[in-house]
């Protein structure tokens, strides 16, 4: 098994937390998103610069400078922004929440920076207690500060090996800003490209003022020879989230990327509203995993993130693939449809997804499958687990086209109600153009009753370990799809967002 | 000799309506109990009561299990502390192998007597050993807990769990239900090969034909939420040639 190489994107930028490194297989960090509680729930406390709240031209000026991006990249945020003001917000997903407040947010957040300390003992505390929480071992935090580092420590050495190994094979994985800067060529082809600005209202928001996100590029020929992963973190209050990540795989390439997300407990809710564009050429694949925790708010639905995100990914050329996997516990409300555009005759779009809801939360999430080419073929596997007074809704349209000869989908979608008061919903839109299409739906709904539970405690096994044997066996389906370090913290992820919500 | 169980007065019921009335037995080490009677007398809210199921509550009297306060217990504290009850309607638990599920349970067994969890390989090898009693299959193994199992299967499976449980109060009710006669003598005979000094065994039915597979040292005959009558395995063939009607009848004008 490969180890993971990890990006760690400060939302805030400023910071810029660029690195690769060797992950322990046991990985550290997702082992402190599964800890019981909310443990992300902490704040850092670090000198920040703040815009003040509100959004104009000049707010998007002001973090176009702020990134040193040329006047092309400007030009594009400037005119995301005329298109969203002319827009109107979006209301007819299956969540409720109160109106947002655009000009109460802010749109610019940065911890102050610092010329590069000497040793670790001159870095911010606060920041290296972050990094304590984060489980992220010492050597690494000197290389998040910029602390230089001898070189021949061990784990530098590592850092390097897997620096040259992945520029040996012409790989590139660094922040969106960074790569604005170093690649110009390649954003400028492909940025907006599978999600274009005008797409929705907050896609021509994250296009107007996003703040990083990571950029992937697997050359021709190429596969990735390790995991590549992303985590992103929210920490500033009263602050908007807006990342922005793009993934090129080439012709014939391969490339696993998995991100994973967490925020600070707060009474208010904060919006997060990311953009991922995906392209696979032929005969390429991409994989994308993600294990979303984001704060889900309190028992009682104060505070927590609305997790509003486009992902879209196409199928650009023959024989391509693009696997979407999503285990979704965290956000107050979670609104995604990770998308494949099967343009490429002969190619694959997936998408599994687990999506939990507990006490308060609303989730309406699903994915769209396009298929434009001939034989293209699609798989939907939607596993909503509602608990609490919860709302999961699958909403998930497959559209094949008059072109798209001999396609086929399938999707499942089932659901699982723990207790009464939760609810479960599913919104599947077919709209088939071609008579040779075969599409297949199935759908489930079953409960964790009395009686299971009573049997597993008859057999010495307690109500709460008897809820995460069931869960984790309903959703094996979708784990068995994440790399398998990750399947292991997802299970445990999964056992704990459910925690408290029988008996 | 401590009893395996002692129960003295127990009274209990569900809602409103009291279902046992005030009963009392003591089971040994070693011993194997038949509860019979009629449909209605009682038996399948005393097993419920005894693994601690919440809809009933427990109005009076005590029970002692292996001198332990057993109605102090949650169900799963009262499994670990070696009570086994064989259920007349197994669930399904879709995704959740049989094999899995075991695991789960006979380490959190094992937990509770301060035992490491079974390394898998001796657990595998556990397994394969104690299905050969109930003649099961190992294929079952990897199929979801119960799901698609027919119900000779299902039962068979649920010896198959006590064997690897090794309680020391097992409960069976009505194991006999749904069972054509190849399938009650493979699981009886299951049960048979699980007997020890140590441990015990209560067999609730409605029928005499399992008694002829598990030969019970004493009968219970319960009506009405009473124990109305005790004796040998000679009284369950009794009640079989001349029904309930007369036990009834006799318990009546007794009162």
């Amino acid at each position: 098994m490969q180890a993971p190489s990890l990006l760690i994107v400060d939302l805030e930028s400023g910071l810029k937390w660029s690195y690769i490194c060797a992950m322990a297989q046991d990985s550290a960090i997702l082992d402190e998103v599964v800890q019981n509680e909310y443990k992300y729930g902490f704040v850092t406390d670090i000198e920040q610069d703040l815009l003040p709240k509100g959004l104009s031209e000049d707010v998007i000026r002001f973090i176009s400078a702020k990134k040193e991006e040329p006047e092309w990249m400007l030009a594009w945020r400037l005119k995301a922004y005329a298109q969203w003001l002319k827009m109107k917000e979006p209301m007819w997903s299956n969540v409720t929440h109160p109106r947002i407040d655009f000009q109460d947010i802010i749109y610019w957040a940065s911890p102050r920076k610092k010329e590069g300390p000497a040793s670790l003992d001159e870095v911010d505390p606060e920041l290296l207690a972050t990094f304590a929480k984060l489980g992220i071992p010492i050597e690494e935090q000197k290389m998040l500060t910029g602390v230089a580092v001898d070189i021949v420590l061990d784990s530098v050495s590592v850092k390097t090996t897997f620096q040259d190994k992945l520029a040996e094979l012409g790989i590139i994985f660094c922040p969106i800003s960074e790569a604005i800067r170093e690649h110009p060529e390649l954003v400028k082809q492909y940025i907006g490209s599978v999600v274009p600005t005008n797409d929705n209202y907050y896609s021509a928001l994250n296009s107007a003022v996003f703040s990083d996100g990571s950029f992937v590029f697997i050359p021709k020929g190429v596969r990735c020879p390790i995991e590549l992963s992303t985590y992103f973190r929210i920490n500033a209050r009263n602050t908007g989230q807006f990342e922005r990540t793009l993934i090129i795989a080439e012709e014939g390439s391969y490339v696993s990327y998995l991100e994973g997300c967490t925020a600070p407990q707060r009474d208010e809710n904060q919006l997060h509203a990311a953009v991922v564009e995906l392209v696979a050429h032929t005969d390429a694949e991409i994989k994308y995993s993600t294990v979303q925790n984001w704060y889900p708010g309190d028992k009682d639905g104060k505070g927590g993130i609305y997790n509003f995100v486009t992902k879209r990914g196409v199928c650009e050329g023959p024989r391509s693939k693009i696997s979407w996997t999503q285990v979704e516990t965290g956000s107050a409300i979670t609104w995604k449809y990770p998308s494949v555009i099967l343009k490429g005759d002969h190619s694959i779009g997936e998408f599994y997804s687990v999506a939990v809801t507990n006490h308060m939360q609303q989730a309406d999430t699903g994915t769209k499958m396009i298929h434009i080419g001939k034989n293209t073929r699609s798989r939907i596997v939607s596993k909503g687990i509602s608990a609490g007074t919860s709302q999961n809704s699958y909403r998930g349209l497959v559209k094949v086209l008059k072109t798209s000869t001999g396609a086929r989908n399938y999707s499942q979608c089932d659901s699982l109600l723990i207790g009464d008061a939760c609810g479960a919903h599913t919104f599947p839109y077919l709209e088939v153009a071609n008579k040779t299409a075969t599409v297949e739906h199935e759908a489930t709904t079953s409960k964790i009753g009395e009686d299971i539970l009573f049997y597993c405690n008859q057999r010495g096994i307690d109500t709460e370990a008897a809820v995460a044997l069931i869960v984790n066996g309903y959703a094996r389906e979708v784990l068995n799809q994440l790399p398998m370090e990750f399947a292991v913290e997802a299970q445990k992820l999964l056992a704990i967002s459910l925690e408290g919500s029988v008996g | 000799m401590t009893p395996i169980l002692q129960i003295t007065e127990l009274t209990a019921g569900i809602e409103d309506r009291e279902i046992l009335k005030g009963i009392s037995l003591t089971v040994n080490p070693g011993e194997v109990h038949a509860i019979m009677g009629p449909n209605g007398s009682g038996k399948s809210t005393l097993a419920s009561v005894l693994a601690g199921r919440a809809d009933y509550a427990v109005s009076g009297g005590s029970v002692l299990f292996n001198g332990k306060d057993l109605l102090e217990l949650s169900p799963e504290e009262r499994a670990r502390e070696g009570m086994f009850l064989e259920f007349q309607y197994p669930v399904e638990i879709p995704g959740v192998s049989t094999a899995n599920f075991l695991k789960t349970s006979v380490n959190e067994l094992r937990k509770h007597r301060g035992q490491e969890p079974l390394a898998p390989a001796a657990f595998l090898a556990m397994m394969r050993e104690r299905m050969k009693l109930v003649e099961m299959d190992q294929s079952f193994l990897s199929r979801s807990l119960n799901e698609g199992f027919s119900g000779g299967e299902k039962k068979r499976n649920e010896i198959f769990q006590m064997a690897m449980l090794e309680p020391t109060l097992a409960v069976l009710d009505e194991t006999d239900s749904g069972l054509d006669i190849d399938a009650l003598r493979i699981v009886a005979s299951g049960v048979n090969a699980l007997r020890t000094k140590e441990n015990a065994t209560i067999v609730i039915t409605h029928y005499q034909r399992l008694l002829d597979h598990i030969v019970p040292d004493v009968v219970h005959v319960l009506w009405n939420g009473r124990i109305v009558r005790s004796g040998g395995k000679e009284l369950a063939l009794e009640l079989e040639k001349r029904g309930y009607d007369w036990i009834k009848q006799e318990s009546v004008e007794e009162v």
